[in-house]
């Protein structure tokens, strides 16, 4: 099928699915009304029952927070994917991380990137701590201080080089954290069965909304996943970046 | 408020648009970042501060740079392809 | 009008990152297609629990009662978009391996090539 014909069939085919999906969009509510009680119902009893004022993070971490730990083993089923496939072949061998590659025309990185990245580093790893740890209370929760924390790592890559990254977390440092991250999660869970009641229900000290130790299993739960989240990013980093400074293919030269 | 939302959208599908429509993927990667961040504000305009704060992260940050590190890969894997032809 | 934009982009973004998959010379091209056509479905999910005139759902300095947006679209959301980078990470390393075997990123030229 040549690519003009494709392109045809695509779009004659979007034509009518869109159609399909405008007819269906149409029928839904109005933009802007929310008539559904669920949502309503949650804002209202959520802050009592869970002692957490951030109420999305006690929907995503509480009330469900089975569908949370499916997506958490995404992600490290992800991670583990990129691992599996990025490994050194058979007909690889690694050698020393060569930062100037034959054909990279890029010039030694500046000291303004290398200072302003190191002053950087400190603040961006208590800001990811911050969000991790103020999860249940106001916006933020163990995914996006996980990423913040794996912006760290970069940062020091940029302004450094691969050695310097592979020396403040090394592999097994990574792996490891990960794996805990993602088997606490369920160790957690674990507890509200030992407790005699369900899976992931909340079973620790509920205190006061607005303290910072409250909201039960949900802070611990939080630690967790920003662990298992910034494990998987760093990973993710160092795997992407072996592959292009360290492994070498026979004949490869760059 | 609601000129914002309006506008926000637009912004969107017309980011959106321009991800698709740009082929080079390392000039896709630099779009795809704008794009992240353009959602990110739109995720703020939903009252939404959670989404915002991930997509603002991910989109904005983590993929490009999967990107970048992955088209630095195929960069050297064709560079020595081709110089391997060149010395056949 | 105004009431259905949002869904309107939505479906825009959802059919304009299919047509870039389906029209795509490189595979990169294609995965960052694909996130564009996954952020559609961000949009429809928070368009469905937007409620004009209400603030966010943290209640650390409003009184509980105050009307909030939906929270059970923003918990669902937020996991799927950092999953959803990370599902994008593991299709480019696909993406490498592939060139490694077949020398290009052009997925039209696959089986013509052979290293």
């Amino acid at each position: 099928m040549t690519p003009a014909l494709r392109r045809q069939v695509f779009l004659a085919a979007a034509a009518v699915a869109g159609a399909l999906l405008l007819w269906g969009l149409t029928g839904l509510p109005d933009y802007g009304v929310y008539n559904g009680p669920y949502g309503d119902v949650l804002n209202r009893v959520a802050v009592a029952e869970r002692s957490a004022t951030n109420v999305v993070a006690a929907v995503t971490f509480d009330y469900r927070g089975v569908d949370t730990m499916g997506e958490e083993y995404i992600l490290f089923a992800a991670v583990l994917g990129v691992a599996i496939l990025l490994r050194a072949q058979r007909d690889e061998h690694e050698e020393a991380p060569d930062e100037d590659a034959a054909d990279r025309h890029a010039p030694a990185t500046s000291n303004a990137v290398r200072i302003v990245g190191l002053t950087l580093v400190g603040p961006v790893v208590l800001f990811g701590l911050y969000l991790v740890v103020h999860g249940h209370l106001t916006p933020g929760g163990g995914f996006q201080g996980g990423v913040v924390l794996a912006t760290a790592a970069l940062l020091v890559y940029l302004s450094g080089e691969y050695v310097t990254l592979r020396r403040v977390s090394p592999e097994l440092v990574t792996d490891v954290a990960e794996s805990v991250g993602a088997a606490a999660y369920v160790g957690i869970g674990l507890l509200g069965v030992a407790a005699g009641t369900a899976f992931l229900a909340n079973v620790l000290p509920l205190g006061q909304p607005g303290q910072l130790l409250s909201a039960g299993t949900i802070p611990p739960i939080n630690a967790a996943v920003g662990l298992e989240v910034a494990g998987g990013f760093v990973l993710l980093l160092s795997e992407f970046l072996e592959q292009t400074l360290v492994i070498r293919r026979p004949g490869e030269v760059t | 408020m609601i000129v914002l939302e309006v506008t926000v959208f637009l912004l969107v599908a017309a980011a959106g648009t321009a991800v698709v429509l740009t082929r080079d993927p390392l000039n896709q990667a630099i779009v795809a970042s704008f794009y992240g961040l353009i959602l990110g504000i739109m995720f703020f305009v939903y009252q939404a501060p959670d989404v915002a704060l991930s997509q603002i992260t991910v989109g904005a940050v983590a993929l490009p740079l999967m990107i970048l590190l992955a088209l630095a890969k195929v960069r050297a894997l064709e560079g020595s392809r081709r110089r391997k032809d060149e010395d056949r | 009008m105004l009431q259905f934009l949002p869904y309107m982009v939505a479906a825009w973004l959802l059919l304009v990152g299919l047509y870039g998959i389906v029209t795509s010379r490189n595979l990169v091209h294609a995965i960052i297609c694909l996130s564009v056509a996954q952020s559609s479905t961000y949009i429809l999910l928070l368009s469905v629990g937007f409620e004009r005139g209400g603030t966010a759902p943290i209640f650390l300095d409003v009184p509980v009662g105050t009307r909030a947006v939906d929270p059970v679209v923003g918990a669902l959301t937020l996991t799927d978009v950092v999953v959803g980078a990370t599902v994008s990470a593991l299709l480019l390393a696909l993406a490498v391996q592939a060139h490694k075997h077949h020398g290009t990123l052009d997925p039209d030229r696959f089986g013509k090539e052979r290293d």
